[in-house]
């Protein structure tokens, strides 16, 4: 493995540059104000951790001053639009071979600024062994934590903290991949680390876990008897090896024992009877590859029969593995669910986690940062910033091959506030917040991909349009382009990189990659000039409105529901619209409604439910901006405060595309207020009221959810007159 | 079960006797039952003729004797050869034999399957004896009866003492309880000293048999007729063999009997003496070939014959070689039954057929490994225990061999080790089963050292091994920690890794071939003792039994079981030995010839 990356073949890198293939002030990003430092040197890999700060900008929506109202002119724009700095928390980790530790330590010390850090919290093997060249080079302190602690305290952060952390593998089938949902409580749960040996650790809770048992046979075992038999220097190589040999020309199958019986016997053939049986008895030159596959079985049965052991001893069917020996290699994971499969019969999963390798450096980080307790907030996964899952096998893209090589990311943003399921969410681990799985649906997968490169030039021009007055927008945009196009590129060779890819990861992505380059809603001005122009129309929509038939209005009303969303967004076309004509107006959208029966139509059972007593409360999720909020959501906001419904409005906290944020919310109704007096009344009343959902995406996810929520069922929302559960959700 | 093994063990015989020498379906099992009317005792030979009545469902294969029987019953080799999983490709979980082969199986599948009990077996037998009134079918337990079959033909002990000998034979799973006097010596008593005169050996042909049951078959009428007018009708013609035909080893026993009168020297076929002339006065055949000669049953009574029982075993790869030889001294012309278990019984079935003229009688592995390892115990090893253990065993200096009463041995945790691992939880003579294997056995020693070390035979590798340090190729904890692992109370001393100092070229460049072998087989040994250990906890058992070649001459690997056993139970687990370790499923092949003879 220290030997496998592009270039550093053994020497101790003293040159960053000609190995490393992204320049360093894009990996050791932020340093300028890191403070803690925390470090996982394993028998091959070191893994950085630190604590840093990022400035970005972000829009702010503000109303102007109303109390000239003589001044509103017809061409003037709703609110204004400032962007600000804002500064928030991240986490960065950063894995590299260490071969390059050296000068992967003094590019730090050269840019390290922050002089309060004294220690840096430092875990793994390797720890003792560089404690003197940290400590030399950084002028820190080290300050060794227990390894166990640290890949439990790491397992329980990522699983805790993101969606799609862990997953079982199944080579051959469509996906590979398939995450697990996200499970309301991740234990107990049983840690395999297949590291140089095998460690067995049950975790129980936070912070009660017990070692119970381990094997001596593992990685280790695989790399040193490996290199020994095949005469193969690398861990990476000899599993290459092993992916082409037949373990059948060594070991001694029960078809060897048994001859032809087996079949009448009903035996399975090919079971391994003795792993390098045929060595012993055989006089014959064996392949190297035939050996590193027999050897591969070898250890992988074995620890898979163990784990199944200690699994049953102890009641546990949840069995994550981890350890260099695992380390995202399809080769390991194949046969170690075979393994575990076979001797459990089905009974115990083998889980496997995307950011495995970086367990321990999180939980030595999260160890030293025990003062700030990181495990209050809620964290998320930067897919801009972080390198996703990437596969070592060969056959997968050869860029992404020499990178994992060398340098891998992660980066976690802090949340604003903790996020929870939405306590209304019947089955939180059943829920699946999307439609579509690109990782199973290869066709899709490709078309949105396709689409989503062919929507990049526009999105990078709205961008630059987006911050007239900058003078870099339009080279940051270009790196805007380039870094989501790699994203896009990866994905199309790993689409479990970020685990399930979905066209809701996929806008999550470009989400991430736009603030990366400082551009925090380059929709916002789109938003303004579409509020504006709604605005001005909603008294003349309201008016027709009043002035239909109870049965019509229900009808048009549902219709102005629907009017916004024509189009889905994200497609195509919906872009092309945006782009060509972002006059289009209302009506002309309800025109292009398509006659009823709509596709799924519940109408009548809509309209049906309205003759009875009104809903106590409606929760009603708002996206797009301008027509598609003010022209049809808030007319039916109002027909149900009117009908004596309480009503929550959540929109997202971030902005998402051209989505209506909380704070865009919150002055848009307040202008309506200022037309409308039901609306008025029902915002003094506190009978409407206004929330984030806590998502900065342009789709809905119940699960991570930052509105207002107390003792996981009663909704505590502020001054909300009745306290009551919302009877009605919708998403609009 | 104990009281039937003491008081009224005779009572027992004597019924087993009949159940076994006439195959008496489950309706005379049932009479016999309740002529013992003893509930306790009926509960105790409950997996004898519950077993019985499961051919019933069967009835055509039920007919089948003994040696036909196998065949069926190796649909267990699935489980039990099964060792572990390997083979990368998706191929799905393996599947329980099909369930017309598991009518046969007495035992639980693979692991997964119930734990038989008497008391269910007892129930199983019960339910499947009510609706067949009159049995026609001999749909005889095997397990059940052929122990105690056996008994009526080894009436003799080292001292010639019949009757103790049988009580051992017999109540194997029925050993008398603790305020016995020590076994070897009520062993060796002779039949009329022993304090219950019911114990007395029956030996059909020189006995009055039991008087029939009331409401005999014909057939079983003519059968004991036959049996009492002929004492050597039912014994099966000389040379009498069992074999064990594993992966890597071939292991046989052969009987040498000594009691050869000069009448029956004279009429001895000329190939039948020059077989045991070869095979006696030799201790090597061929270039391969070896007979344990320390390990020799003396004066032995079996089936009758008093004689000696030899130890030979040679490699698989030569059993071509063997057949040759078989056809070219005609042994099919002496009509004997050839036993033969382990998976080459079936490999090799073909060719003992068609180029030696042989049709063998194919074993189940597991359920001989059990019978002949209760037996050789019984018996004991001339007059020395067959079993021991290991004192002190976490403490090299105080470390040694003592012996081991085994006259209880149920639940034991058995662990056959030979090219690989089968595990066995049994809980009586014929209640067993596979709990799991490994194929990390003796095959694996051997393979990875003669790739490693170039050597060639298990002598040469064992040799090597002895001279090794496994410390300068493992990674210890202390190697990783500096010391301890006090977190895990893991001593800085135990192995962190396995072969992971390799990992580093240098340490690659200047190793030692005896390290080389020395970690092999501590790597082998440690993993056996560790999945041992788990399927004892799992299990809750605390008795484990090594057995196997991979045991041969290797005191490195006993100690080092009796250490890891001891030491990572806190004492809670003891490893036994036994000294016979290889050889348990070729005698189990031969007891079953004996029985197959009665049936017939």
């Amino acid at each position: 493995m220290a030997e496998c990356g592009a270039s550093g073949s053994g020497s101790s890198g003293d040159s960053l540059d000609k190995s490393i293939t992204l320049p360093p002030d894009e990996i050791f990003r932020n340093l300028e104000n890191a403070k803690r430092f925390a470090i996982d040197i394993g028998g091959s890999l070191t893994k950085l951790a630190y604590y840093s700060t990022v400035q970005h900008k972000v829009a702010k929506v503000r109303s102007f001053d109303h109390s000239d109202k003589d001044t509103e002119q017809d061409h003037e724009p709703p609110y204004e639009i400032s962007v600000q700095e804002e500064v928030t928390a991240r986490l960065h980790f950063v894995k590299f071979e260490n071969t390059y530790i050296e000068a992967c330590l003094d590019f730090i010390k050269d840019h390290l600024v922050n002089t309060e850090t004294k220690v840096i919290q430092a875990t793994g093997g390797g720890a003792y062994k560089f404690k003197d060249l940290i400590e030399e080079k950084l002028q820190l302190k080290v300050d060794k934590e227990d390894v166990m602690t640290c890949l439990i305290k790491g397992c329980n952060f990522v699983l805790k903290n993101i969606p799609q952390e862990a997953f079982v593998y199944q080579k051959g089938s469509n996906p590979e991949f398939r995450f697990q949902t996200h499970q309301p409580s991740v234990f107990p749960y049983l840690l395999v680390s297949v590291g140089s040996g095998v460690s067995i650790v049950k975790v129980e809770t936070e912070d009660r876990f017990e070692w119970i048992g381990g094997s001596s046979i593992g990685g280790g075992t695989f790399w040193g008897l490996g290199a020994l038999l095949t005469k193969t220097k690398s861990f990476d190589e000899l599993l290459h090896l092993a992916s082409r040999g037949q373990h059948a020309n060594v070991d001694m199958l029960v078809q060897d024992i048994y001859g032809g019986a087996h079949q009448t016997l009903g035996l399975s053939g090919n079971l391994i009877a003795s792993s390098f049986g045929k060595s012993a008895t055989a006089d014959t030159e064996f392949s190297k590859e035939d050996m590193a596959k027999s050897l591969l079985h070898m250890i992988s049965n074995d620890i898979g029969q163990l784990a199944c052991l200690y699994a049953k001893l102890h009641c546990l069917d949840r069995v994550y593995f981890g350890g260099f020996f695992i380390r995202g290699h399809p080769v390991t994971m194949r046969t170690i669910t075979y393994s575990i499969n076979f001797f459990s019969k089905g009974e115990v999963q083998a889980l496997f986690l995307r950011h495995e390798g970086y367990l321990g450096a999180i939980g030595a980080f999260l160890k030293g940062a025990e003062q700030d307790n990181p495990n209050q907030y809620s964290w998320e996964e930067n897919y801009a910033g972080s390198s996703g899952l990437m596969s070592s096998s060969p056959e997968l893209c050869p860029t992404q091959r020499a990178r994992s090589g060398t340098f891998d990311l992660l980066e976690m943003d802090r949340l604003e506030r903790p996020l929870v399921n939405l306590p209304l969410l019947l089955d939180p681990s059943s829920y699946v917040p999307d439609t579509v799985d690109l990782t199973d649906d290869a066709l899709a997968r490709k078309y949105w991909l396709t689409c989503f490169e062919e929507a990049l030039d526009g999105v990078v021009k709205r961008a630059v349009a987006s911050q007239p007055g900058s003078v870099d927008a339009a080279e940051r945009a270009e790196k805007f382009r380039q870094k989501y196009w790699d994203k896009l590129q990866t994905l199309r060779y790993q689409p479990f990189a970020y685990g399930t890819l979905t066209v809701r990861s996929l806008l999550d992505t470009r989400e991430h990659c736009l603030n990366e380059f400082n551009f925090p809603d380059p929709y916002s001005k789109v938003k303004q000039k579409d509020n504006g122009v709604a605005l001005k129309c909603f008294q003349r929509v309201i008016h027709s409105l009043d002035a239909l038939g109870w049965e019509e209005r229900q009808l048009a009303l549902v219709k102005g529901l629907l009017a916004g969303n024509v189009f889905d967004w994200g497609a195509k076309a919906v872009s092309d619209v945006l782009e060509s004509d972002p006059q289009f107006g209302f009506e002309e959208a309800k025109r292009k409604l398509q006659e009823r029966p709509w596709l799924v139509d519940s109408y009548s059972n809509w309209l049906q439910r309205l003759k009875g007593p009104p809903h106590k409360c409606a929760l009603i999720f708002a996206d797009n901006s301008g027509v598609d909020v003010i022209l049809g959501v808030f007319p039916f906001v109002r027909e149900l405060l009117s009908r004596g419904t309480e009503v929550i409005l959540a929109c997202n906290s971030g902005p998402a595309l051209n989505d209506v944020t909380y704070s865009e919310s919150l002055i848009v109704a307040e202008r309506i207020a200022a037309m409308d007096p039901v609306v008025r009344s029902a915002l003094r009343e506190e009978r409407l009221l206004l929330t984030r959902t806590g998502s900065s995406s342009p789709c809905l996810d119940l699960r991570t959810w930052s509105g207002p929520c107390e003792g996981g069922h009663i909704w505590a929302l502020g001054p909300l007159a009745s306290q009551s559960v919302p009877e009605l959700i919708l998403q609009c | 079960m104990l009281k039937l093994g003491g008081g009224g063990g005779g009572g027992g015989q004597d019924w087993a006797c009949s159940v076994a020498g006439t195959g008496l379906g489950g309706e005379e099992a049932a009479f016999e039952v309740a002529r013992l009317g003893d509930p306790g005792k009926a509960g105790c030979r409950g997996p004898g003729w519950g077993c019985a009545g499961i051919p019933n469902s069967a009835p055509g294969v039920g007919m089948l004797q003994a040696g036909a029987g196998g065949p069926e019953r190796g649909g267990q080799g699935v489980e039990e050869v099964g060792a572990p999983a390997g083979g990368g490709e998706e191929r799905p979980a393996r599947h329980p034999p099909a369930p017309a082969l598991r009518l046969l199986n007495r035992k639980p599948q693979g692991g997964s399957g119930e734990i038989k009990t008497p008391e269910n077996d007892l129930q199983r037998g019960r339910l499947s004896r009510a609706p067949r009134a009159a049995p026609t079918a001999p749909g005889m337990g095997d397990h059940g009866g052929q122990p105690e079959r056996s008994a009526p033909h080894a009436p003799g002990t080292p001292a010639g003492a019949g009757a103790a000998v049988v009580n051992g034979l017999l109540h194997n799973g029925f050993h008398p309880p603790p305020i016995q006097p020590p076994r070897l010596c009520s062993r060796s008593l002779p039949g009329g000293g022993d304090a219950a005169p019911p114990r007395l050996p029956l030996q059909p042909e020189l006995q009055p048999q039991p008087p029939p049951p009331q409401h005999d078959s014909p057939a079983k009428k003519c059968r004991l007729r036959r049996r009492m007018d002929s004492g050597r009708k039912n014994r099966p013609p000389f040379p009498w063999f069992g074999m064990d035909i594993g992966g890597t080893l071939v292991k046989l026993v052969y009987f040498e009997p000594k009691d050869i009168t000069a009448e029956e020297e004279q009429e001895e076929v000329e190939n039948l003496k020059s077989i045991r002339k070869y095979l006696t006065s030799n201790t090597a055949y061929g270039k391969t070939g070896i007979r344990d000669v320390h390990l020799e049953l003396k004066n032995l009574t079996m089936c009758g014959r008093k004689g000696n029982l030899h130890f030979i075993r040679f490699p698989s790869c030569a059993m071509h070689r063997f057949i040759q030889m078989g056809s070219e001294k005609n042994f099919s012309s002496l009509h004997t039954s050839l036993c033969a278990t382990g998976g080459g019984a079936f490999k090799f079935e073909e060719d003992f057929r068609t180029i030696a003229d042989l049709q063998l009688h194919k074993l189940d592995e597991l359920d001989c490994l059990i019978q002949g390892l209760l037996y050789v115990d019984s018996i004991g090893f001339n007059g020395k225990p067959e079993c021991y253990y290991f004192e002190n065993p976490t403490n090299p200096e105080l470390c040694q061999k003592r012996p081991y009463c085994l006259d209880n041995p149920y639940p034991m945790l058995l662990v056959n080790m030979g090219s690989g691992v089968s595990i066995l939880a049994v809980y009586s003579k014929d209640n067993y089963k596979r709990v799991t294997g490994t194929s990390l056995g003796g095959g694996t020693f051997l393979g990875l050292c003669c790739l490693l070390t170039g050597c060639e035979t298990f002598e040469e590798a064992l040799e090597m091994a002895a001279k090794g340090d496994s410390t300068n190729v493992d990674k210890l904890v202390k190697d990783i920690y500096g010391g301890d692992y006090e977190r895990f109370g893991l001593q800085g001393s135990a192995v962190a890794s396995s072969f992971g100092n390799m990992m580093s070229k240098e340490k690659r460049d200047s190793i030692s071939k005896e390290d080389l072998a020395r970690a092999t087989l501590v790597t082998i040994t440690n993993n056996i003792g560790s999945i041992a250990r788990m399927c004892a906890l799992n299990e809750n058992i605390d008795r484990v039994v090594f057995v196997g070649n991979f045991l041969r001459i290797n005191m490195v690997s006993m100690k080092l079981l009796a250490y890891a056993m001891d030491f990572w139970s806190k004492g809670q687990l003891k490893a036994l030995f036994l000294e016979h370790e290889g050889y348990f499923g070729a005698v189990g092949a031969l007891l079953e010839l004996f029985k197959m003879t009665d049936d017939q």
